[in-house]
């Protein structure tokens, strides 16, 4: 069992990468995040594990190091806030047509624009529907937990290098701000530059050696016949994810008439709810997605057919409010509550909104 | 057991260090913990606020519409909290610049001469730490051991010559609580 | 006298190099840019280092670089070659990173990419080709584009109160403390093609003794969007090109001494 320690979420993020053996990370300052390049300034892992970190000049340029960087095998991340990701998105669809594994933070704050600095979850679609052009989905989880933000760095790399595409962990100023204990993951060595080649020498450009053809990590085929395959290579992968990567947790759902949809800190909010609900004798559960893509669907729908309604709760205007209706299909209703532009809804706002939305309508 | 408190008053009274020696504490104390401050600008001069949560169990939200302690160290944060209070919880408040004392009749309402004290203990600095001790005689919620442990975990080891004083803070403030109305 | 006796390795008095592929190039005839990537490949090949040097390919004429050099690459959004560099070096310190760079890519889009990697002193070879144009999008105006020079997007020549000035990149890159070695070469006759030829060789040079950012730009023609043929084109670059970005060393030394940037005072 690893190291039991009270920290923020932001700090867990630096301290989980050094121990999981991360190889750089590349980023540029913004609030609310902040503290995961400071945290592992002050830890200066080059000196421990040989990890690199580097302020870049943007977050353009951290974007770009790191596709650089995992294109040579290498295990790198970043983080940033809402609109750091948005001025990361060309390099995202990069990362992801030139099937590169990496792992993003995205430390959500409320927009649009330059917006807020207050906790939010408004890069939901962002982060599972796309963001960058073209046709593509990255592995997104959300921690709802200081615990999970540890638990996720390690996990968002094995994605990431299993289908060599990138990975996101979507968190908000809640979670990253928040302190909570956790239990740090033990050290595991960074992989030694034979190692890197043994795994992922088939495709890495890590110089030309005699015994085989070039390497070239590229987005870029003008032949569309062929740009078509690589699309529909694509598209495999990620229904594969969908088939043997969906994660959520279902709490108090056996015997719940109502159920909430919410991910990460809406989903700590809306526990809260669930219990002050039950004390008022509504039999109500929670579903929480631990994967935004893949999404859990199926739970979801199995649900349907158990419940009288839904509520998604998300601090947007509603956006995964689309997905539950989906999977959920027609048959009960599915409502939204949230709340935007930073505000975080409370306990009592949740189960306020219940009442009146399914249980009263 | 539960514990939910907001601390809340000006950037740079201690609000959000107090909070923090009190979640080290509860992790001494084996407790469940959550610590989730308000950030960014509005820390920087002016209102700061912390809510910490210290339980037996799993803890859900870390924000919360009710509280069952509210610690009060300025007038705005008054006006913002005095109402968020659970019915028969505890309200603690400095009354050194409260305009508008509290008027609820269904809580339990204690005051603690923070800025006095800590003046008269020669250092200022020490204000959170005697309000943290009148909390503690309220709501003891802690053993004075883990604050200690908390200390010694939360300080950087060069601050460790501090401890004596702030342990002699939280003594004056657990000393100095003061009930004003008890709950009806 | 037989062919097979002509062609014998004791006659070899040129060859083409061992790096450079068969792929037919699909740069216009006339164009630099094969002549710079034979520089390059035999540069790679002399040094022997093709099995730890990594090439990264911009967006414009040469974005398909990687199909003519036989090594490892990798094809960078537009700009952002040096900062795709920059990852490569900062995590495999042990190998050789180049970038490949239109004027476009480097001194428009991409100039706080290659401003930082060379005042971090990156230690990475930047080859820069400026042909004063854009030559993949059609001859689109460049930051580079002289004044009064036509081109589709100045229709009646570069106008300063409208466009601005031509930017005169490297000058500005020299004066960055991490740069170590920056010049100004072309490749319009075999002089200048045995001397751009030394400077790439010593800018690789540069990256293997771990001196900090090695810059070498090209001035070179795009006869095609110039809309003159190869000889015009190589004499309009000379007596309009030089007089504006003159051939030469702008730097020859080391990364500057930290020591000489004033210290923090107590």
């Amino acid at each position: 069992m690893g190291e039991l320690k009270l920290m923020k979420g932001n700090e867990v993020i630096a301290e989980a990468a050094i121990r999981c053996g991360c190889d750089g990370y590349f980023g540029y300052p913004i609030t609310p995040q902040s503290e995961i390049m400071e945290t592992l300034m002050e830890r200066e892992p080059w000196n421990e594990t040989g990890m690199v970190v580097l302020q870049a000049e943007s977050e353009v340029a951290s974007v770009h190091m790191l596709y650089g960087a995992a294109g040579s095998g290498k295990k790198v991340m970043t983080s940033s806030s809402s609109p750091g990701i948005s001025l990361m998105a060309e390099g995202i669809s990069y990362l992801a047509g030139a099937e590169l594994p990496c792992l993003i933070v995205n430390v959500q704050r409320g927009g649009p624009g330059l917006g807020t600095i207050q906790p939010s979850q408004a890069d939901y679609w962002q982060s599972t529907k796309g963001g960058g052009h073209g046709d593509y989905r990255l592995i997104v989880l959300a921690p709802s937990s200081v615990q999970e933000m540890n638990d996720f760095v390690e996990l968002g790399f094995q994605l990431a290098f299993k289908y060599r595409n990138p990975a996101m962990i979507l968190t908000d100023g809640v979670i990253g701000q928040m302190m909570e204990k956790v239990v740090l993951s033990d050290y595991i060595p960074r992989l030694k530059d034979e190692e890197i080649e043994e795994k992922y020498g088939s495709w890495i450009t890590s110089g030309r050696k005699n015994s085989r053809s070039r390497h070239v990590i590229t987005s870029l085929e003008l032949d569309s016949g062929r740009m078509e395959l690589n699309n529909i290579r694509f598209q495999e992968k990620y229904a594969k994810m969908e088939e043997d990567e969906v994660l959520y947790e279902e709490i108090q759902c056996e015997d719940a008439e109502y159920l909430i949809v919410a991910f990460g800190s809406s989903a700590r909010i809306c526990q809260k709810a669930v219990d002050v609900a039950r004390a008022k004798g509504i039999k109500v559960g929670l579903l929480r997605p631990i994967t935004l893509f893949p999404f859990p669907k199926e739970p979801i729908a199995a649900l349907a057919k158990q419940v009288k309604g839904m509520l998604v709760v998300e601090m947007n205007a509603g956006q995964m409010v689309e997905d539950v209706q989906l999977a959920a299909g027609c048959s009960i209703p599915v409502k939204y509550y949230g709340r935007l532009g930073g505000i975080v809804p409370s306990p009592g706002e949740v189960v306020e909104a219940l009442e009146q939305k399914l249980i009263g309508g | 057991m539960t514990e939910e408190l907001i601390i809340a008053g000006f950037g740079g009274q201690g609000v959000l260090s107090m909070g923090k020696i009190l979640a080290y504490s509860g992790v001494m104390a084996d407790q469940e913990v959550a610590w989730f401050p308000s950030y960014g600008p509005e820390m920087r001069g002016g209102t700061a606020n912390v809510t910490v949560i210290l339980s037996e169990s799993r803890i859900s939200s870390p924000v919360l519409n009710e509280y069952d302690t509210a610690i009060i160290l300025n007038q705005q944060s008054m006006d913002k909290f005095e109402h968020a209070v659970k019915p028969g919880g505890v309200l603690i408040y400095d009354p050194n610049g409260i305009v508008h004392p509290p008027k609820r009749t269904d809580i339990n309402i204690y005051k603690i001469e923070g800025t006095l004290i800590a003046a008269e203990l020669g250092n200022v600095k020490t204000f959170n730490m005697v309000v943290l001790g009148a909390y503690l005689k309220a709501k003891p919620v802690v053993q004075i051991e883990s604050v200690k442990k908390g200390l010694e975990k939360s300080l950087p080891a060069r601050h460790h010559k501090l401890i004596p004083m702030n342990l002699e803070a939280i003594e004056k403030g657990y000393q100095g609580l003061e009930l004003v109305h008890a709950a009806v | 006298m037989e062919l097979a006796e002509i062609i014998s390795p004791n006659n070899l008095i040129y060859k083409k190099p061992k790096l450079l592929t068969d792929k037919t190039m699909h740069y216009c005839p006339g164009c630099g840019h094969g002549v710079v990537h034979k520089l390059l490949a035999e540069v790679i090949e002399d040094l022997g280092i093709e099995d730890k040097t990594i090439g990264i390919s911009p967006v414009g004429c040469a974005v398909f670089a990687y199909n003519y050099i036989d090594i490892d690459w990798q094809e960078a959004a537009h700009g952002r070659a040096p900062a795709v560099a920059t990852g490569i070096a900062r995590t495999n310190p042990d190998k050789i990173v180049f970038t490949y760079q239109g004027d476009g890519d480097l001194a428009s889009i991409g100039t706080a990419e290659i401003m930082h990697a060379c005042n971090r002193g990156e230690n990475i070879v930047v080859i820069f080709v400026n042909n004063a144009i854009y030559g993949m999008t059609g001859g689109q105006m460049a930051p580079t584009t002289l004044l009064g020079q036509v081109t589709s997007t100045t229709p009646t020549g570069r106008d300063a109160s409208l466009n601005g000035y031509p930017l005169k990149i490297t000058e500005l890159i020299a004066q960055l403390p991490g740069t170590s070695y920056v010049t100004r070469q072309s490749v319009h006759t075999p002089a200048a093609i045995r001397k751009c030829r030394k400077a790439i060789s010593k800018a690789f040079q540069a990256a293997l003794d771990k001196k900090g950012t090695a810059f070498v730009e090209v001035v070179s023609t795009c006869n095609m969007n110039w809309k003159l043929d190869p000889v015009e084109a190589n004499i309009w670059m000379e007596s309009n090109m030089f007089p504006f970005y003159p051939p030469g060393d702008l730097k020859d030394g080391s990364k500057n001494d930290p020591a000489s940037y004033s210290p923090l005072k107590n």
